[in-house]
């Protein structure tokens, strides 16, 4: 069936409040308004102001109200209009929600879903475009994912509510009008390991979310050029699959890491780190990062495009790596 | 201290109701271009604009002094503009140029300038207030008599910022004039579906802080109460709080699709259009002469002609120049 990540991450959501009278959305707008992202539009009139209920603007309220209600015995899926805004419940996030069943002796666990965009491309300046999954992806007791294909917007929310600890998904800006075929019966997937988008033999390209369509061009524009890369997507931030990164690497002999993070402290200098800690005699090159500038997000076209990963870029950091052979 | 403020607009001296008919003009036009210029693509990202709302900026802008400073939220265009930025540096800023009041970096959310002490422009809700009681402890602790005032919609009531600030505003007496514009929604949200407490200038005074409402579509009374609020916080009478009820006649930014409220809800308000209002009484007590307005009309098509002009022959900031202004181009030795 034709479908768009928007609407699957809605099918998503209407099939877990239809599966579990235990579920149900909060959030900003999420209601009436139709989701700021029409991700819940439609939903409201089904369901009803229960189930899709729309919050004041407060985030640290509602998403403290979300960890209380999952300990309370519901499972609530909580929406952040975009994860600058997350920064207003960072506290409810990393103080109680990351925190409270190791904190408690493992008594009391939080079975939080929590979902938000992230990312820039769309001149939205700097404090709507900033992409802070990396820094939640720091945070012991959170798990953290990132859908980038059809499959995994449909699948990842009902796994994520089956999972006793908090689970944040982000879902990049420039996504959800990504169109394409998804099965009829697409259903949950696996939120533990990465995926190989693309095999290749020459290079591997490691990314997730947002980044992922950019890097699949790179690779078809380096297959053209007789480099065969390799594209892995994480799908998941926290815990990582290092058996993924590592065995991808340990074929292609090199990577480079794509994150539009900045690279100061982003989660591909944990990559960077971990593939050299574990796989320093696989590597052919060292590990190459795409990253975004180190400068909160402009608003001008052309600054943002600059300061932001581009299929030209990994393609020359692609380049690079291979040419480091000698 | 909860009270309206009601004095009819046909009192006011005619030159000054002119001056304030001609600034709410001058957002309105400004605003009509900017919805243009999004349409045709020449600016983009989040644009909101403050059509049926020009009462407020124009009545309390006018009540301040040069050096008082300003804070404001992402629907700021008519703030920046009535503070004193002028019209092409505003435009230029959309269009993404260097000529822009912010390099092109900030857009239509993020206005700033130093000159006219324009804090912003700020997209975070309620994200102004701290920042707002911070620059007015400045002011105390300096022996200023300077005036902070902070605009915010009603929807930023909801946040924690919110409460804090008033807090410490009123804890520490410091001279900052909060103003929310209440135009009673915040996106789609209805003011009674995420206030228990619905009227907010009460809640203001629960912090211990002298608050007032006023009507926010009738300039002179904006103004009126605006004056008395400044007037108080400059003398050293604190905080003070106002409550300006307004309305959007437009949707929240250019991508809402308005389902949250009814064509005929917006109608009746229209019908409080505060630029015809004024208009009609100075028309009626013959402080306006259709030769008057003509020219005022015409102004302000001169000024806003020229302001596009000015933003499309406006340039891009060199690429080299990205990263600039991450840190501060002085450095300590
Ligand atoms: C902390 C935060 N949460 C959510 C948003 C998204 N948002 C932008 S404007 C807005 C509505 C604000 O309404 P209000 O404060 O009443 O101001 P108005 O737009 O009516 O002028 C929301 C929810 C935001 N910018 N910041």
């Amino acid at each position: 069936m034709k479908t768009t990540y928007r609407e699957a991450m809605r099918a998503a959501i209407r099939d877990a409040i239809q599966r579990d009278e235990r579920v149900f959305l909060m959030g900003e707008d999420v209601g009436a308004y139709g989701g700021c992202f029409a991700v819940s539009l439609g939903l409201f009139e089904e369901f009803g102001p229960e189930r899709i209920r729309d919050t004041p603007l407060s985030e640290a309220g509602f998403v403290g109200a979300g960890i209380g209600a999952a300990l309370g015995g519901m499972r609530p899926i909580v929406e952040i209009m975009t994860v600058n805004f997350s920064l207003l419940a960072l506290d409810q996030l990393v103080n109680n929600a990351a925190t409270l069943l190791h904190m408690s002796g493992g008594q009391f666990n939080v079975p939080l879903v929590i979902r938000m965009t992230t990312g820039a491309g769309r001149q939205l300046g700097a404090q709507h475009s900033h992409s802070l999954e990396g820094w939640l992806a720091h945070i012991p007791g959170l798990r953290i994912l990132t859908p980038a294909t059809l499959e995994d917007a449909r699948g990842m929310l009902w796994t994520a509510l089956q999972d006793p600890d908090p689970v944040l998904i982000f879902e990049h800006g420039t996504l959800y009008n990504v169109a394409g075929d998804l099965a009829d019966d697409a259903g949950p997937v696996d939120i533990s390991t990465a995926a190989v988008r693309r095999p290749g033999a020459d290079i591997s390209l490691i990314t997730y979310g947002g980044t992922l369509p950019a890097v699949l061009d790179a690779a078809t524009q380096l297959a053209g050029e007789g480099i065969d890369a390799e594209v892995l997507d994480l799908r998941v931030l926290r815990p990582l699959d290092d058996a993924a990164v590592l065995g991808s690497v340990a074929k292609t002999h090199r990577a480079v890491v794509v994150d539009e993070g900045w690279r100061s402290g982003s989660i591909s200098a944990e990559l960077s780190a971990r593939i050299t800690e574990n796989a320093f005699f696989d590597l052919d090159a060292p590990v190459g990062r795409v990253c975004s500038a180190e400068v909160p997000l402009p608003y001008a076209k052309h600054l943002e495009l600059a300061a932001l990963p581009t299929t030209e870029r990994i393609v020359a950091a692609a380049r690079e790596a291979v040419g480091a052979r000698g | 201290m909860t009270g309206t403020s009601a004095r009819g607009t046909g009192n006011a001296d005619s030159d000054h109701a002119r001056h304030l008919l001609r600034q709410m003009l001058r957002v309105r036009r400004l605003e009509e271009q900017c919805v243009e210029l999004y349409s045709a693509a020449k600016i983009r990202g989040f644009l909101h604009v403050y059509i049926g709302e020009e009462a407020v900026a124009a009545g309390v802008m006018s009540t301040l002094a040069p050096d008082d400073a300003v804070v404001a939220t992402y629907r700021e265009h008519g703030h920046a503009l009535l503070r004193g930025v002028p019209a092409g540096a505003i435009l230029a800023e959309m269009y993404g140029h260097v000529e822009g009041c912010c390099r092109g970096r900030g857009g239509s959310m993020h206005l700033f300038d130093a000159g006219t002490r324009f804090y912003g422009g700020n997209a975070i809700v309620a994200g102004g207030l701290p920042l707002a009681v911070g620059l007015a402890l400045a002011d105390k602790m300096s022996g200023r008599s300077r005036v902070t005032v902070c605009f915010f919609g009603e929807g930023a009531v909801a946040e924690g910022a919110f409460h804090e600030s008033l807090n410490l505003a009123a804890l520490w007496q410091l001279p900052v004039l909060f103003c929310c514009e209440n135009n009673l929604y915040a996106m789609g949200t209805a003011l009674a579906r995420s206030e228990s407490q619905t009227d907010i200038a009460l809640k203001a005074a629960g912090y211990e802080i002298a608050s007032w409402s006023a009507d926010g579509m009738d300039v002179i009374a904006v103004e009126e109460a605006a004056r008395r609020a400044v007037d108080a916080v400059r003398a050293g009478g604190g905080p003070h709080f106002l409550e300006l009820r307004t309305y959007r006649f437009r949707a929240h930014s250019m991508f809402d699709p308005e389902r949250y409220r009814d064509k005929a809800e917006v109608s009746r308000w229209m019908e409080r259009d505060p630029i015809d209002t004024l208009r009609t009484a100075l028309e009626a007590a013959g402080q306006l002469s259709a030769k008057d307005w003509k020219s005022i009309q015409q102004d302000v098509d001169t000024e806003v002609d020229a302001a596009v002009e000015f933003a499309e022959a406006g340039t891009p900031e060199p690429l080299e120049d990205l990263t600039r202004f991450v840190y501060s181009e002085r450095s300590p030795e």
